[in-house]
């Protein structure tokens, strides 16, 4: 027995001398030479092989560990998450007093924390938005969509150019906004019905970078690149309101928002089409026979996802009161797609804490300055390692659960 | 007619080194159906490493031959064990975990691997030198097309024809295509799918390896962010040909070269990337599955 | 119902869980952060009392926040700035900070995006800094001033070239080392036009904000002006593999000239593919291209190339140190943009120093009136905003070097 506990002890210690001298082969040009060739001098920094060396036997230990125990811990599906939020569903008594809670949290919210933290939290917010409106398309609907920027600058644009031409206020380029990305993505809808998976998600990702092109080389339409400024925060009545203040009167235009968003996308969950939707994703062909129109359906679904991304475009633009077409990249694309694998496809409580961990997370990485990017591609890597399904799986497994009881 | 020939030659070795890109990802996805986004990254960092061991090797003064060979090796070797490691460490755990997590996975791997590079060294452009000699008997056409541009042409079509080879008439590419159709059945019969996969990533990122040298040394400078760009480029004209195809990704690579350079050529630069893309999502309202691609049940 | 109904609790429940554990990380600066501000208070009553006695040696430290591309594909723009502020830094502080105030830097990435610029400006804002440098993109810079300006805080740009931003005169704290679109395109109309008496010329730009808005100026110019043609006018895309497809374009167009609005890469790129097909087309192009790496990349296609930049740098004394102590301590040449730094930081430093204060009014006003030797010349600021004392001039590409054409 104890010959077992030992031998396994000094496998895993050849183990990770292993991986220590893979990684410092590995890292060795990249980490340990530094060359300029403008001035045609090396630099040899030995000191970085040892850090990789001894770094990565370390970590290698805790790795083969993570796995394992992952491993173990994937043969019992009910995690931990699951009770805990069958728990707080199911009794009364302890939902009441932490919605309460929540609520006065919310609101206190920009007057505890600072102008900063409530500034941040508006852009988590605007994607929780966009999260949620993706979520439609890829989460219940299934298709993958990597054009979702396009929306987001329909919408901004539309509040920038209809401000900048005809003076119209935000609470009317809302709605218009909304509309627009609605139009747009029926308009996108209608061709790419055929395609499936990632024909689909190329050909959607072609069209976020035909529509920032266009925002890029049109210049009598949309500024080109020096993009439009002095797009207003959003008015209260009257009033002239200071920095912080129009901060916080955002803040709370964006948990209204967000609620309204939260609460639509419930109902609809629930309705005609969001059943219809899941129905689709599950078996298209069954789906037909069942008599349902796959192209209403689905032309339905993209115009509804679209539909906060223009909402979340006006958003955006009212906050950061300028926009040009770098905004729109493939980047913010991938970044809201992340956002609803990450926080688990399908489930409102995890997109919105996908939202909040990856905005909110590059910003309170700044600390890490130069490191920041870095640690977040980790994050990314070892999150989907450790929860491939997303952080909220077990919520939509609940979801599934009610249908079949009803 | 000279204006076309050149536009068209132009096109040519743009389609080739897109191809020289899209043969790696083609290759993963027809095996494992992942959109690898760190593969532009392995892309430059076979780069990074050719210039690294061709600059050594210059101060240690050996010849230029010595040099490419040496430095097109170290790429090769390098990128094909950074993209071995990339599959074990950031796909492996994965394998059965939905499609779209992988994908997440690839992009957090992409992002680690930019900023690994920008912060171990350097966030300037670095010239590069250029490997390929400039040969004499070429001198008098060199308005119309240029030595590196010949080899780069010549040197896909050489992978492209080594790449189908291997998975036609090898026994481990009758594994892959095995594994590629279905994994749990390759399994049953005895074939080491893991293995299979980790050689799928090497060959993959050893040709990424090998376009990364031609394209630096053709374009003369490398940047941590080469890849990126490159890459969704690579990963476009590899669906257009039809994704998972070897022959689909030269052939898509090829159309999406010549595309750009006649349209930039005889209309506007300006939407050279929206033609692009527009004229992708004509090709694929026709053909679903791309060019060359297998018809998607 | 109920567990409809709870599905929602538990949504906003646990919204909320994610920004009470995302505070946990901030929650120690935020204590810290409101002790210096109770101290600062402190030490503005104490200066107010002590006004007549004795100068206090504990004075609370100058910030300075450095806002840029520090990450992405615009990095190697906004890095250089980061590496001249960190250097001036240290060495004031070495030598005892700012009349018997350390100075403090906030390095802060706004990846060259606007959503990213305003959250970093709210960021420092919070922070309570007293000057910024930055930001790099004139996006990221339009986004941001506006916070800027409401909080009364200056900022200097060592590399925004959009000309609103100081000719509109909307923002009094901006101002900038770095001489504006339009008057570069002026200057390299001009030229063109007067010596070197030509008159086909193409225009390629690389769809930036900084490449694109020079295009445009210089488009317009040569369109006024009777005696030129503008046989091209198109935008590539930074960072393609290969630019063959315009170069033939060029060829085609019989252009004898081409100005080039962008940066030093893809300038590399397209001239070394011009001179490989021998074609003797005259190209032109802004302090974007005027950077030692254009020449250490294109190397011997470099030779003859035109670009705009900064006057009097090479020979100045300051320049040569400057350039000597970035490679001491990074051992690397620096990157674009970074003597434009290395002036706006010994600008603002300057203003500290002279008018003794840090006050808002007084650092304006010293910034606008005072004179200070930098890298780029001795300089100040005019009203608008944009540095006098900045000549331009025209560089040309002589044996590996960036000669000055006397005119």
């Amino acid at each position: 027995m104890t010959t077992d506990i030992s031998a396994s002890k000094i496998d895993g210690i050849k183990k990770s001398v292993y991986t220590a001298l893979w990684f410092m082969f590995l890292t060795f040009p990249i980490m340990v030479i530094k060359v300029n060739t403008i001035d045609n001098i090396i630099i040899w920094r030995w000191e970085n092989m040892f850090f990789i060396g001894a770094g990565s036997f370390i970590l290698s230990f805790i790795w083969r560990y993570m796995i394992s125990k992952n491993e173990m811990k994937s043969e019992d599906s009910t995690g931990i998450l699951q009770t805990f939020s069958e728990k707080i569903t199911s009794e009364k008594k302890i939902y009441i007093p932490i919605i309460i809670a929540a609520a006065v949290f919310v609101i206190a919210f920009p007057f505890i924390f600072s102008m900063y933290n409530t500034n941040i939290m508006i852009t988590a917010l605007i994607y929780v938005m966009l999260g949620l409106g993706l979520n439609i398309v890829v989460g219940i609907s299934g298709h993958l969509f990597l054009g979702y920027a396009a929306f987001y600058a329909a919408g901004a644009y539309t509040y920038a150019l209809l401000n900048h031409h005809f003076d119209i206020s935000f609470w009317f380029a809302l709605p218009i906004g909304a509309a627009i990305g609605a139009v747009i993505g029926i308009l996108l809808g209608f061709p790419v019905l055929r395609l499936k998976g990632d024909y689909l998600a190329i050909v959607t990702l072609g069209f976020g970078e035909i529509v920032r092109l266009i925002l890029e080389n049109w210049n009598d339409f949309s500024f080109g690149p020096s993009g439009i400024a002095n797009i207003p925060r959003p008015p209260l009545f009257n009033l002239k309101l200071s920095l912080s203040e129009a901060i916080v009167y955002l803040y709370f235009i964006m948990v209204v928002l967000c609620i309204f968003t939260v609460f639509i996308i419930r109902r609809l969950e629930d309705s005609r089409i969001g059943r219809a939707l899941v129905a689709l994703r599950e078996d298209e062909t069954a789906c037909q026979a069942m008599g349902i129109d796959k192209t209403k359906i689905k032309l339905t679904a993209f115009a509804l996802g679209t539909t906060w991304a223009g909402m979340g475009g006006v958003l955006f633009a009212a906050k950061t009161t300028f926009v040009n077409p770098s905004s729109f990249t493939i980047w913010e694309s991938i970044m809201v797609l992340c956002i609803v694998v990450l926080g688990g496809m399908g489930s409102i409580v995890g997109v919105i804490i996908g939202a909040m961990i990856l905005i909110l997370l590059p910003e309170y990485l700044r600390a890490f300055s130069e490191y920041r990017m870095i640690i977040f591609g980790i994050v990314l890597v070892l999150m989907m390692i450790f929860r491939p399904g997303g952080i909220v799986t077990s919520v939509r497994k609940n979801y599934k659960f009610e249908l079949e009881s009803k | 007619m000279d204006y076309f020939l050149e536009l068209f030659l132009g096109g040519l070795t743009r389609g080739s080194i897109y191809a020289l890109i899209a043969l790696g990802y083609t290759m993963v996805y027809g095996i494992i159906q992942l959109i690898n986004f760190a593969h532009g990254e392995i892309y430059m960092i076979g780069a990074f490493t050719a210039l690294i061991a061709a600059s050594v090797l210059t101060f240690a003064g050996l010849n230029q031959l010595a040099i490419i060979v040496i430095a097109a090796l170290a790429a090769i070797i390098y990128s094909a064990a950074y993209g071995y490691t990339i599959e074990k460490i950031a796909y492996k755990p994965l394998r059965n975990a939905p499609r779209l997590s992988v994908l997440i996975s690839a992009i957090g791997m992409s992002l680690f691997l930019q900023n690994y590079v920008l912060l171990a060294q350097t966030s300037n452009f670095l010239p590069f030198p250029e490997l390929i000699p400039e040969f004499e008997f070429l001198k008098p056409y060199s308005h119309i097309i240029r030595p590196s541009e010949l080899f780069i042409c010549i040197t896909t079509a050489v992978i492209m024809l080594l790449l189908t080879f291997l998975i036609k008439f090898t026994k481990i590419g009758k594994a892959m295509r095995a594994a590629a159709q279905d994994k749990t059945m390759a399994m049953l019969l005895g074939i080491d799918v893991n293995l299979v996969i980790s050689v799928t990533f090497i060959v993959g990122s050893a040709t990424a390896a090998i376009g990364g040298v031609l394209i630096a040394s053709h374009i003369g400078q490398i940047n941590f962010y080469m890849g990126f760009i490159a890459g969704i480029k690579a990963f476009v004209a590899a669906v257009l040909g039809g994704i998972g195809s070897i022959p689909g990704a030269v052939l898509g690579s090829l159309i999406l070269g010549w595309t750009e350079s006649f349209f930039t050529g005889y209309i506007s630069s300006d939407y050279e990337d929206a033609f692009a893309f527009l004229f992708l999502v004509l090709i694929l309202i026709f053909r679903p599955s791309g060019i060359l691609g297998k018809k998607e049940y | 119902m109920l567990l409809k109904k709870g599905n929602i609790l538990l949504t906003i429940f646990t919204a909320l869980a994610i920004i009470i554990s995302g505070f946990f990380i901030s929650s120690c600066g935020e204590t810290q952060k409101s002790e210096e501000v109770k101290q600062s208070e402190k030490t503005e009553q104490a200066d107010q009392a002590a006004e007549t006695e004795e100068q206090i040696e504990d004075k609370e430290s100058i910030k300075i926040g450095v806002i840029g591309a520090h990450s992405g594909d615009l990095a190697s723009y906004g890095i250089p700035t980061i590496n001249a502020a960190t250097i001036i830094v240290e060495k004031y502080n070495a030598q005892g900070g700012i009349n018997g105030r350390s100075i403090e830097i906030i390095v802060e990435d706004d990846g060259c995006k606007p959503e990213m610029a305003t959250s970093a400006a709210v960021k420092v804002v919070g922070e309570k800094v007293n000057s910024v440098i930055g930001h790099i993109c004139s996006g990221a810079t339009k986004a941001a001033i506006g916070i800027y300006k409401e909080s009364n805080i200056i900022t200097i740009s060592p590399s925004a070239t959009n000309p609103p931003l100081t000719q509109s005169g909307e923002y009094p704290n901006f101002f900038r080392t770095i001489a504006s679109d339009d008057a570069q395109a002026k200057l390299e109309v001009d030229f063109v036009l007067d010596v070197l008496n030509l008159t086909k010329i193409a225009i390629i730009h690389d769809k930036g904000d900084y490449g694109k808005g020079f295009a445009e100026f210089v488009k317009q110019f040569l369109e006024n002006d009777q005696r030129a043609e503008v046989v091209l006018y198109e935008g590539i895309t930074p960072g393609a593999v290969d630019y063959s497809a315009i170069v033939n374009k060029i060829k085609e167009s019989e252009a004898e000239a081409i100005i080039y609005g962008g940066y030093h890469p893809e300038a590399s790129k397209i001239v070394t593919q011009i001179r490989k097909k021998n074609m003797k087309t005259v190209f032109v192009s802004d302090d974007g291209v005027k950077d030692e790496t254009f020449i250490k990349v294109a190397k011997e296609y470099a030779e003859g190339v035109y670009a705009t930049g900064p006057m009097d740098t090479s020979s100045n004394p300051l320049t040569i140190e400057a350039i000597k102590e970035h490679e001491a301590k990074y051992g690397e040449y620096p990157g674009a943009f970074y003597l434009n730094a290395y002036a706006a930081m010994l600008a603002l430093l300057n203003a500290y120093e002279v008018s003794n204060s840090i006050e808002y009014d007084d650092i304006v006003q010293t910034l606008r009136t005072e004179y200070v030797d930098t890298p780029l010349g001795k300089i100040s600021f005019d009203e608008k905003g944009d540095a006098i004392g900045i000549g331009f001039s025209m560089y040309q590409v002589k044996e590996g070097r960036f000669v000055e054409i006397k005119q």
